[in-house]
């Protein structure tokens, strides 16, 4: 193939832009919650981020980015000109680069998954043709857009519920707090880690059976629900802070589970939205290397990594700011709720990404908070903020394809000339 | 890029604490009524009127903080209240020191004091009106506690049970007015009438300031029950 070395530096440039991009911006939404609820600090927060978006992106990162990859283009259609397919994923990393860059500049909330996916079916069936395109699979994209707030929102709601039957609305609930909050934990651990197991470590090749992965993701639910039931043994609760505000112990047991449910949301962030900028970038390095449009081999190991710091770096160098300031702008979520909606929305996503299927992290966490709210859990929500993310959620699609299909003719004008 | 994350935005400000900071005002209003009757009933008309103003003021302040959450309550937020309660408890709350406000005028205006025989009485009915409105605060000053508890549970019972002691305080100022007004009617052949007229109105206001804390509570009901 023609400049070969040129299209991978590209190619890499582009991905790092995108995820720096995912990392300066997209990181501090998946954050928010955690740290609007104060229960842990911008700095604590922010080194939780770089650590959990780096080992998601990492272990579990794998299955969306094969899928962005090469699941909903048809790999035979590019079969005889690969070349076609090299510069409609660098046209489509650019066109969901530069429209995410100009969505930031206005503050619009768009997803980066939205855009990407936008741009990847834009080129494909304009550039190509139309049945370049794996309909079925984008129908299936697009239905888990909307499947995933919802379902994030229902789980939200029934945690909250859960929480308030099991702790809160209780006799004794600071006893109650922390004699369930482990349990709470437990499930965090519990859920990420398996879903990382069974579908995440595929790239690793540690090949579990389901039953061993079962297994092992119980023993580190344990082992993380006893580190959090221990830090709640060593709280000192002061029943004088309790006058103003009869909950306020209550809600520091919440902050041990906050912290966790944390992690677990910048690993569901990690292991979904990575795959948005190496993805193409995936599909680019195999296509140049071998010459051959394959959908079967396995995403290598270090594009995911390049992919996880561009993601570090963007929240190191911009980020953390964002970050900063969303915890000032939130000012009246509770951990006890803050955790509801952070939990449900990782799980929400550590499934997609289990099952490959690139979903919006933060569109996601908007339909968890969205649940909480419903159950009369949040003083107040803004519900105008909803219906711009569904505008921009349709403007999104349309623009990431044309501007993709503008790139597109133009590198193919320009590199195959 | 724009230091912006759209999740945060979604989080509009809790209506409850500029709520309860109202009602705080309001009650920092009615309390001063107390001294000030008193003084008016042992004629330290220089004390009193300093008292007033005090009330005028803090009314003026309770009046302040209601236009700013009125403002500040767009109408596209999902709330755990619903907007029409916290606008009518906000409305309920500032009526009961527009009513503190009109007692302290009318009375000081008027340099009236009641006549000694009926003095303890007067002053007792004040006395219980304050309660009410201090009881309809603690009322409100649970609505945090409400939102902890998704207004479900335990909590509800208890400011259910705060709620019916207003009643009862209410209630109280109710059989003391007639009480007062009884004592009044057998007096007035005594007193100058233009005095009498404006003795029974007071009265009637002082029963409206206890009706009026009541009010809040009966609407904070209305928010338990949905």
């Amino acid at each position: 193939m023609e400049h070969a070395q040129l299209l991978i530096w590209l190619a890499c440039a582009f991905g790092l832009f995108m995820a720096w991009g995912v990392g300066a911006n997209d990181v501090a939404n998946a954050m928010s919650t955690s740290v609007g609820s104060r229960a842990l600090t911008i700095k604590q927060a922010i080194w939780i981020a770089a650590v959990f978006e780096f080992v998601g992106a990492y272990l579990a990162g794998g299955e969306v980015t094969a899928t962005i990859r090469s699941g909903m283009v048809d790999a035979e259609r590019f079969a005889d000109a690969p070349d076609l397919l090299v510069y409609g994923m660098l046209a489509s990393l650019l066109a969901s680069g530069v429209w995410l860059l100009i969505a930031s500049h206005f503050g619009w909330p768009v997803s980066t998954t939205h855009s990407i996916v936008g741009a990847i079916v834009g080129f494909a069936a304009i550039g190509v043709g139309v049945d370049a395109v794996h309909w079925e699979k984008i129908g299936a994209i697009v239905s888990s857009w909307v499947v995933s707030p919802v379902l994030a929102g229902v789980m939200a709601y029934l945690l909250f519920m859960s929480v308030q039957w099991l702790i809160i609305n209780t006799r004794d609930p600071l006893r109650n707090a922390v004699r369930f909050v482990p349990v709470y934990i437990f499930l965090t651990g519990f859920i990420v880690s398996l879903v990382t197991l069974l579908k995440g470590l595929k790239h690793l090749g540690l090949g579990l059976g389901s039953g061993q992965s079962y297994g092992l993701a119980a023993a580190i639910g344990l082992v993380i629900a006893a580190i959090g039931a221990l830090q709640i043994r060593r709280m000192r609760f002061d029943p004088s802070a309790d006058q103003r505000f009869h909950f306020t112990n209550v809600e520091r047991v919440f902050g041990v589970l906050m912290l966790i449910t944390a992690c677990a949301m910048a690993f569901a962030h990690g292991s979904n939205d990575v795959a948005n900028a190496v993805g193409p970038l995936a599909a680019i390095v195999s296509i140049v290397n071998t010459g051959l449009v394959s959908s079967k081999a396995a995403v290598p190991s270090w594009i995911l990594l390049l992919g996880a710091i561009g993601i570090v770096v963007g929240l190191l160098t911009f980020g953390q700011k964002v970050i900063a300031t969303v915890g000032q702008q939130i000012t009246e979520l509770t951990p006890s709720r803050g955790f509801a909606a952070t939990l449900a929305a990782a799980s929400t996503v550590v499934l997609a990404s289990g099952t490959g299927l690139p979903i919006s992290t933060t569109h996601t966490l908007v339909g968890a908070v969205l649940g909480v709210g419903i159950a009369r859990g949040i003083a107040a929500l803004n519900l105008r903020v909803i219906r711009n993310i569904f505008m921009s959620w349709l403007i999104t699609l349309p623009v990431g394809a044309g501007l993709s299909i503008v790139f597109f003719f133009a590198l193919r004008a320009l590199l195959s000339g | 890029m724009p230091i912006k994350s759209f999740v945060a935005e979604m989080f509009g400000t809790s209506p409850i604490r500029p709520l309860q900071v109202h009602m705080e005002k309001v009650c920092a209003c009615v309390q001063q009524l107390e001294p000030f009757v008193q003084a008016a009933v042992d004629g330290r008309w220089e004390v009193a009127a300093q008292l007033q103003a005090e009330i005028a003021a803090r009314e003026q302040e309770a009046d302040q903080l209601k236009h700013e959450l009125r403002a500040h309550l767009p109408t596209s937020l999902l709330m755990a209240m619903d907007r029409r309660d916290v606008l009518e408890l906000l409305a309920m709350q500032d009526k009961v020191a527009n009513k503190a406000k009109d007692i302290a005028g009318l009375m000081l205006g008027r340099q009236m004091a009641p006549p000694a025989a009926l003095a303890p009485l007067f002053v007792a009915l004040v006395k219980r009106a304050v309660a009410a409105a201090m009881q309809a605060d603690t009322a409100i000053e649970e609505l945090d506690e409400l939102l902890e508890t998704g207004f479900r549970g335990a909590e509800v019972g208890q400011v259910r049970e705060m709620l019916r002691e207003l009643d009862r305080i209410e209630g109280d100022t109710d059989a003391m007015q007639v009480e007062l007004r009884a004592a009044l009617f057998k007096l007035e052949q005594e007193l100058p009438p233009v005095d009498v007229i404006f003795l029974y109105q007071v009265i009637e206001w002082i029963g409206d300031l206890a009706d009026r804390a009541q009010r809040v509570g009966s609407r904070l009901q209305v928010v338990l029950a949905q």
